[in-house]
């Protein structure tokens, strides 16, 4: 469905895409992760033929982007980052606007309209203005707008950024839909529990580069020990000198806290029990602990 | 700076959504939108009209109201479409991200900008029928007929104040940056291009810059319709508008497709 082949975007003379690869499958859902200013946005900038690339190829649904990018364009849906809707347009209007731009005849998208008001959950707010909505409203209107035109592979940029966890269960919930129909879905994201719940494979993204691709639970079950403790309270640095080495197959402190990556939590546990000032969190281990490991601790900003 | 920035508008019968779309968002607000229009150069042409009027019976061999109406259709229609690019696109370009929005679907920036230029075509065209029905209705013309020529005149000055306009908005930063444009432009056209006194009574020095300055050539050609005559060199005029207009719109798009398509 998606093919990109060594795909680079310099800006200047910072490399922002680096001999990019990327093959999504149809009906697959495939996440891309990485830390702020990870090349996230410009990879789906270059995806949508919005700017172009330096070098390599890009290939959607048989199609050449950017050379072709209108008809590819066609095929695809997009939820941005930023909410976008046209606030001088009720929840209807702003479907028929957006129909209209795919060059859709207004019955075509009226007929649509009472359908995607139901997937969006907004069936009696088809006359609402745009401010009157909450963000979740806002974000489900958004993906409705999006599916106007029935495309084959939607792109998702942050979707449940700045929404509450009741707003992102749903969003999820009309995702989940969408694959159980059989859409494509490439989306970035930050959460590790979204990436988690809801890729079928993942790559992330460091430097413009990707640092890992696969399966959610393979990349955990290869780049990381089964399971974590975190460890922190006064004493910390004491227990750490005498017992991380021997305790942990890898450990780690940042900030206040000691992370030990251990296939025994058991031993680590019976042993943390003798200090009882020291206060620890078992877990198994997470996307979170990869993404870590992989793209650093640092703040990016 | 890209070279594909500065290749030439790719026209396409794509905008016509674009169009559509600030079409139906003035609709929302018509009668106010046109009262709009119409009042604040009815005031200027009213009050000046009759309180200047009757200081001076006759400038430019016409009646004074007759010699302002016919700049107010000038300046009022250059103003509608200023209006139009600046604050309106900006705010659908950079506030509200519509243009990013309507370039996720199959959708070029061309096809954007066009939809912009003509739909502030579309405002001068309003705004001008708007005042030309004030000169219909107070009598103020030498034949109904040629004032009929105004129409297409006002269409061209619209594209001309779009294409320029669209300058100032590819390079604005936020709202206050307009500011300048009026203060430093339009302000001083309406000053040095004849829309309340004829050109000829400024200094040597101003009056050639004013035959640099499209609104000049507009006027030149609105006034002598109004008053039932043949313009005078309607070639060079038209030509100065389409030019000036196209060298805008040019560079505007050059602009706008570096800012946002980086």
């Amino acid at each position: 469905m998606l093919k990109v082949r060594s795909l680079t975007k310099r800006y200047g003379d910072t490399e922002v895409v680096r001999g990019l690869d990327l093959n999504v499958r149809r009906g697959e859902c495939f996440g891309l992760l990485g830390p702020n200013g990870a090349g996230k946005t410009t990879t789906l900038r270059l995806l949508l033929g919005l700017i172009e690339p330096d070098s390599g190829s890009i290939e959607l649904a048989g199609i050449a982007v950017p050379q072709h990018a209108r008809e590819a364009r066609m095929k695809i849906g997009v939820v941005p980052q930023i909410d976008n809707l046209d606030p001088d347009f009720s929840v209807r209007e702003n479907l028929l606007a957006y129909g209209r731009y795919f060059g859709m005849s207004r019955a075509a998208v009226t007929a649509r309209v009472p359908e995607l008001l139901e997937f969006a959950g907004l069936a009696n707010k088809a006359d609402a203005q745009i401010s009157q909505l909450s963000g979740g409203m806002k974000r489900r209107l958004t993906l409705a707008r999006a599916l106007v035109h029935n495309p084959d592979i939607l792109f998702l940029d942050e979707p449940t950024t700045g929404l509450d966890p009741q707003a992102r269960h749903l969003i999820w919930q009309g995702l989940r839909r969408l694959i159980a129909d059989g859409k494509t879905i490439v989306l970035t994201t930050h959460f590790m529990d979204e990436a988690e719940r809801l890729t079928d494979r993942l790559a992330i993204l460091d430097h413009g580069r990707i640092v890992a691709e696969g399966a959610p639970r393979a990349l955990i079950e290869t780049h990381i020990e089964p399971a974590v403790v975190e460890v922190f309270g006064e004493g910390l640095e004491r227990w750490t000198a005498l017992h991380a080495a021997s305790l942990c197959l890898r450990h780690e402190t940042v900030g206040e806290t000691l992370f030990c990556y251990t296939g025994t939590p058991e031993t680590v546990i019976a042993t943390l029990k003798q200090t009882p000032e020291l206060r620890y969190l078992h877990r198994p281990s997470s996307l979170e602990d990869v993404f870590l490991k992989l793209t650093g601790r640092d703040l990016r900003d | 700076m890209n070279r594909a920035f500065f290749r030439l508008p790719q026209l396409s019968w794509r905008f016509i959504p674009v169009w559509q779309r600030n079409y139906l968002v003035w609709k929302k607000l018509a009668i106010p939108s046109i009262l709009g229009n119409l009042a604040d150069p009815m005031l200027y042409m009213l009050g000046l009209g009759y309180g200047l009027g009757s200081l001076l019976p006759h400038v430019g061999g016409a009646p004074y109201m007759t010699f302002l109406a016919a700049g107010t259709v000038a300046y009022s229609t250059m103003n509608a479409a200023t209006f139009e690019v600046l604050y309106s696109s900006f705010s659908r370009m950079h506030v509200q991200r519509t243009w990013d929005a309507i370039m996720n679907a199959p959708m070029t920036l061309d096809d954007v900008m066009m939809g912009e230029l003509t739909w502030a075509i579309s405002k001068s065209l309003l705004s001008g029928l708007a005042i030309l029905a004030v000169i219909w209705g107070l009598g103020l013309y030498g034949s109904f007929w040629m004032t009929l020529w105004i129409i297409p005149v006002v269409m061209l000055l619209g594209f001309c104040f779009g294409g320029l306009g669209l300058v100032m908005n590819a390079v604005s930063p936020s709202y206050d940056f307009f500011l300048y444009y009026f203060t430093l432009v339009i302000t001083p056209m309406v000053l040095l291009c004849g829309v309340f006194f004829p050109v000829t009574q400024l200094p040597p020095l101003l009056q050639s810059v004013s035959v640099w300055l499209p609104l000049t050539h507009a006027i030149d050609l609105t006034r002598p319709l109004v008053m039932g005559q043949v313009p005078e060199h309607i070639a060079l005029h038209v030509t100065a508008l389409l030019v000036a207009g196209s060298l805008g719109y040019i560079i505007a798009l050059a602009l706008t497709r570096k800012r946002l398509l980086k």
